[in-house]
Parts: C-alpha cells; sequence; structure tokens
C-alpha cells in the first residue's frame, strides 16, 4: 500500500528584517542627500551645460596636445616607480618584524601593527598634502607620499602572508641550528617572496593612478598640467589629458596584473 | 648519546604531556618508539633538539645540557642533530640543492650564507647526501616538482648534510604509500649502521618497528612503559608486548603485513 506523502510545511522566511533594511538604507541616502543641500532639478538645470562641456573636451579629440602630455605622463610614471620601489623595499623588513611567528614577543609587533594600520587608512592624496605642505610643490613630495602609502598597503600584506606561510618550513631550519637570519632566508623568504613581488605591482598599478591626480595638490605629474588647463578651462586639452592618462593606466594594469597573476 | 633525567613538559594549556621521564640512549642505536596518538612520543623527540622547552629535569646531549643550551651552544647542539618530519618539511619554492645547502648555514658564516654563498666543500656534502640516497639526478629541480617520497629523501639528505651525530624522525613515513615507505626506512637503516648516526624514529606501524629498529621504546599517557633490545626478541612475543603498551590489540592500519 502507498502511503499518501506527508505535506511539508515550512514556516515562511521572516520578511521583517529585510524591509527594515531596505528602508533603513533608503532614509539615509536621502538623509545624506538633504543634508549635502543635494538638488536633483540643480543636475538637471546644470545638465545641458555639462554636456557641452563633455563635448568640448572630447570632440574633436585635439591629438595635437598629445607631445605635451608625454612628459608630465612619464613623469607620473617615474614618481609611481620610485614611490612603490622605497614603499615596498622598506615595508619588507618591517612587515617581518611585525609578522608574530618570527619574533614572538609580543612588545613588538602589536605596536607595529597598530601603526602599520594606521598607515594604511591614509589616503595618497591626504598624504601628498601634507607632504606638499613639509617640501614645498613638486615631484618630490609626490613621490614621498606614494612611498608611504606603498608602505602602509605592502606592509600589512606582506606580515599577513608571513603569518599564513607553513611553519614546518620554520622548524625544520631551527632544528637544524639555523639562526634568525637564515630562517628569513631558507624557509620564510622563499615562501611569501611571489607574494611580496606581486603586492609591491599591485602597489604600482594603484600609485600610477593616485600619481595622476597628485599634481592638483601640487605634487607634481600630469595632476598639475590636468589643473593648468582646468584654470584655464581649456577643456579640449583636458579631455586629451584624461583619454591619454586612461590608455596609460590600462596598459599598465594589463600587464602588471598578467605578470601578477603568473606569480602566485 | 641522549639522556633524559626526571623530564616533565607540560604544554601551557595544562596538559602533562610527559611525566618525569628517565631514558638513556646509546651510540649508534635505532630506536623505534611505540605509543597511541597523544602518548607524548612527538614531544619526547622534540625534548631533544630543543624544538620545545622542558617543563622539570634536564635533557643531555653527549653530555651537553640541552635545557640550559642557549645562543650558540644550543645552535652547536641543533646542527649536529637531523631531524626528518612526517610533513617533510622542505622548503618547496627552493631547489633541491639550496634545500640540501640549507643543512650547512650552522657551520658558517650568516653573511655569506643569506647571500648563497657555500663553500665546495660543503657542496660536496652536498652531493654526497644526495648521492647516499640515490636522488642526485633531481640537484635542480624544484623541490615542489618531487614526489612524496622523493621529498623525503631530500629531506634525509638535507640532515645528512648537518653530518649529524643523531637523527630524529618523527614519523617518517606517515605521509608515504606502501612502497615508499620501505625505501625510505632502508635509507634511514642504511645510514644509521653505513654512517653510525644513531636514529630514534617515532613509527605508527609497528612491524616497521620490528623489522628495522635495535630498541623499541613504549610510550602511554606520558610515561616510558615498554623499553626493549630487539636482538633475540620473539616476534609474538613483540606483539603481545605492543598490545600491553597500546592497552588494546592492535589494529589492522598498525600492521603494514608482510
Ligand atoms: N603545542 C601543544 N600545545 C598543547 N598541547 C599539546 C601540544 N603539542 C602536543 N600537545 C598535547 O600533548 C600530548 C602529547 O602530544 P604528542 O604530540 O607528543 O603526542 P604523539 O604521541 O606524538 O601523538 P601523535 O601520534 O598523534 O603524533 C597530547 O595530549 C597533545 O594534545
Ligand atoms: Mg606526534
Amino acid at each position: 500500500m502507498i502511503m499518501p506523502e506527508e505535506r511539508i510545511i515550512v514556516p515562511k522566511p521572516d520578511r521583517r528584517k529585510k524591509i527594515a533594511t531596505i528602508i533603513t538604507v533608503i532614509v539615509i541616502i536621502v538623509g545624506s542627500g538633504i543634508i549635502a543641500h543635494f538638488n536633483i532639478i540643480d543636475v538637471f538645470r546644470n545638465l545641458s551645460k555639462g554636456v557641452s562641456i563633455l563635448k568640448r573636451m572630447f570632440w574633436p579629440p585635439d591629438f595635437t596636445y598629445i607631445p605635451n602630455i608625454v612628459k608630465p605622463m612619464l613623469e607620473t610614471i617615474r614618481m609611481a616607480i620610485v614611490g612603490t620601489c622605497v614603499g615596498a623595499i622598506i615595508a619588507l623588513p618591517i612587515a617581518v618584524l611585525a609578522a608574530n611567528n618570527f619574533i614572538k614577543t609580543k612588545w613588538l609587533h602589536v605596536p607595529l601593527r597598530f601603526i602599520l594600520n594606521i598607515f594604511r587608512t591614509i589616503p595618497a592624496l591626504v598624504l601628498a598634502s601634507l607632504f606638499v605642505a613639509v617640501f614645498g610643490t613638486g615631484a618630490f613630495s609626490g613621490v614621498v607620499a606614494l612611498s608611504v602609502f606603498t608602505f602602509g598597503l605592502v606592509s600589512k600584506l606582506t606580515y599577513e602572508s608571513i603569518e599564513a606561510i607553513d611553519y614546518g618550513q620554520v622548524e625544520a631550519l631551527i632544528s637544524l641550528g639555523a639562526n634568525k637570519l637564515n630562517i628569513l632566508r631558507y624557509a620564510i623568504m622563499p615562501q611569501i617572496l611571489p607574494q611580496y613581488l606581486s603586492y609591491t605591482l599591485y602597489g604600482f598599478e594603484v600609485n600610477v593612478r593616485a600619481a595622476a591626480v597628485l599634481g592638483y595638490v601640487g605634487a607634481g605629474g600630469i595632476g598639475q598640467l590636468f589643473e593648468f588647463n582646468l584654470a584655464w578651462r581649456k577643456f579640449g586639452k583636458i579631455g586629451m589629458i584624461i583619454i591619454f592618462s586612461f590608455c596609460v593606466v590600462m596598459i599598465i594594469d594589463l600587464v602588471s596584473s598578467s605578470i601578477r597573476k603568473r606569480l602566485v | 648519546m641522549i639522556e633524559f633525567k626526571g623530564v616533565s613538559k607540560v604544554y601551557p594549556n595544562g596538559v602533562r604531556a610527559l611525566n618525569n621521564i628517565n631514558l638513556k640512549i646509546e651510540e649508534g642505536e635505532f630506536v623505534a618508539i611505540i605509543g597511541l596518538s597523544g602518548a607524548g612520543k612527538s614531544t619526547l623527540l622534540r625534548l631533544m633538539n630543543k624544538l620545545i622547552d622542558a617543563t622539570e629535569g634536564e635533557v643531555f646531549f653527549q653530555g651537553e645540557s640541552v635545557t640550559k643550551a642557549r645562543g650558540r651552544a644550543l645552535i652547536n647542539i641543533r646542527r649536529q642533530i637531523g631531524m626528518i618530519f612526517q610533513g617533510f618539511n622542505i622548503v618547496k619554492r627552493m631547489s633541491v640543492m639550496n634545500n640540501v645547502l640549507s643543512g650547512r648555514v650552522a657551520y658558517n658564516p650568516t653573511a655569506l650564507t643569506i647571500l648563497g654563498i657555500f663553500p665546495e666543500s660543503d657542496k660536496q656534502i652536498a652531493y654526497r647526501a644526495l648521492k647516499k640516497v640515490d636522488i642526485l639526478e633531481k640537484v635542480h629541480n624544484r623541490a615542489s616538482d618531487l614526489s612524496g617520497g622523493q621529498q623525503q629523501r631530500v629531506a634525509i639528505a638535507r640532515a645528512l648534510a648537518q653530518e649529524p651525530k643523531l637523527m630524529l624522525a618523527d614519523e617518517p613515513v606517515a605521509s608515504l604509500d606502501p612502497i615508499t615507505t620501505v625505501q625510505v626506512m632502508d635509507y634511514l637503516k642504511k645510514i644509521n649502521e653505513e654512517d653510525g648516526i644513531t636514529t630514534i624514529a617515532n613509527l605508527h606501524h609497528v612491524d616497521l618497528a620490528w623489522k628495522y629498529a635495535t630498541r623499541v621504546i613504549g610510550v602511554r599517557a606520558g610515561e616510558v612503559i615498554y623499553d626493549v633490545q630487539m636482538k633475540g626478541m620473539d616476534k609474538k612475543q613483540f606483539y603481545e608486548d605492543l598490545e600491553g603498551v597500546y592497552g588494546r590489540a592492535l589494529h589492522s592500519d598498525e600492521v603494514l603485513g608482510e
């Protein structure tokens, strides 16, 4: 005899939480719009103005301006390269000290990590304005800002990688009488080097983009040219700068991320 | 060679892994340490080169206190003691040669070793060590490209490069298949007999203890409860004794079979 199949009754999911979340999000968006004096009518009123500026920027494209862009663009890339290298090189030993499985005394890595976490939260642009105030305008301030920024980024990611290594390999080196430096060289570095290089390349990608806007606060590079043209309302030239920077950043990202994929 | 005097080990979490161990291991012995999981075998082994610190008592290596050794003296002890592990613990992203050479770091100035510079004599030691375990042809391979059995042989070669007096092996074949197991154990035996390197191995399979060891030590709940010389030992008697060490009949996975 076949038993009739029992009807399974599952309680309906509780919708209240979902609805509450949606309402909260809407309230936050609308509320912050009001606080920021955002007015949708203003947007439409200025729309035609915006469209005409956009048109002046990109049509017709002003290719004759490219030769003037190349030099500051190269300066931007140079800034990114130097900033990345300096920051990443300093980051490596600091990351080693910040990892809790290499030096096990807490008094060192706990405060160190705290400092590194602070470094990581400061945007490159803020660092740049700070260093422009200290060292004056120019590429040097930009490079220092990028170095500090890269340092924060790479050191944090690297010390987390160090903490995730296979400790058995370290133990083997301890067991055969290796000192700290040899452990670093023969058990830790081989394990983290690919990741470290990958983080450095990633830092470089971020830095190229950051370096492009640093000029805005006077820290050298293509941003400075951008600001100059904006002040004179030369929209065609600005458009070309944007197109050109976009292409350069794209190419660098593509090359760098394909190398990164092969590294790890 | 190795002596334990009243050694106890209590881990920070309060586990008493070893309790008042008194033990003496002589030069040239091939000692198998047998016991249930958690009995304290690894703890016993790791006290011998101070990978962990004793809570009470003292461990001696060739008359010198391991327990009290620090800095240079500790390095001097450790470099004379090779150790191989269940997980091989060779550096996978490095070449076989560099792995074996790393066994020489404690004999050379750090300023040179961190640059990867080793004297020709050390390279010869490394080649000989690789030849001893028949894996010299892999010298330039990346360690990660080798099979498990080959990686364990590289680990043995690295330990041999230390020119050790003592070889510790913590479940050296537990991650290997039966055929490679016999290979690796044969190498350990060969090294023990030909080079006179005292060997102490934690073993999971009692058959391996029977086949290779000259002495078997049984550990249970942190105490040495069994300690016999294997010469003239009766096989049936031995297996019966081990059931006593385990406190139960042997499981099929503890016996390899013939
Ligand atoms: N680092 C540690 N911290 C805390 N307790 C530990 C630690 N290492 C081992 N123990 C405990 O100490 C006891 C002995 O462990 P040990 O590793 O020496 O056993 P073992 O005989 O080697 O076992 P196995 O056959 O599983 O390797 C176990 O109860 C274990 O849980
Ligand atoms: Mg163990």
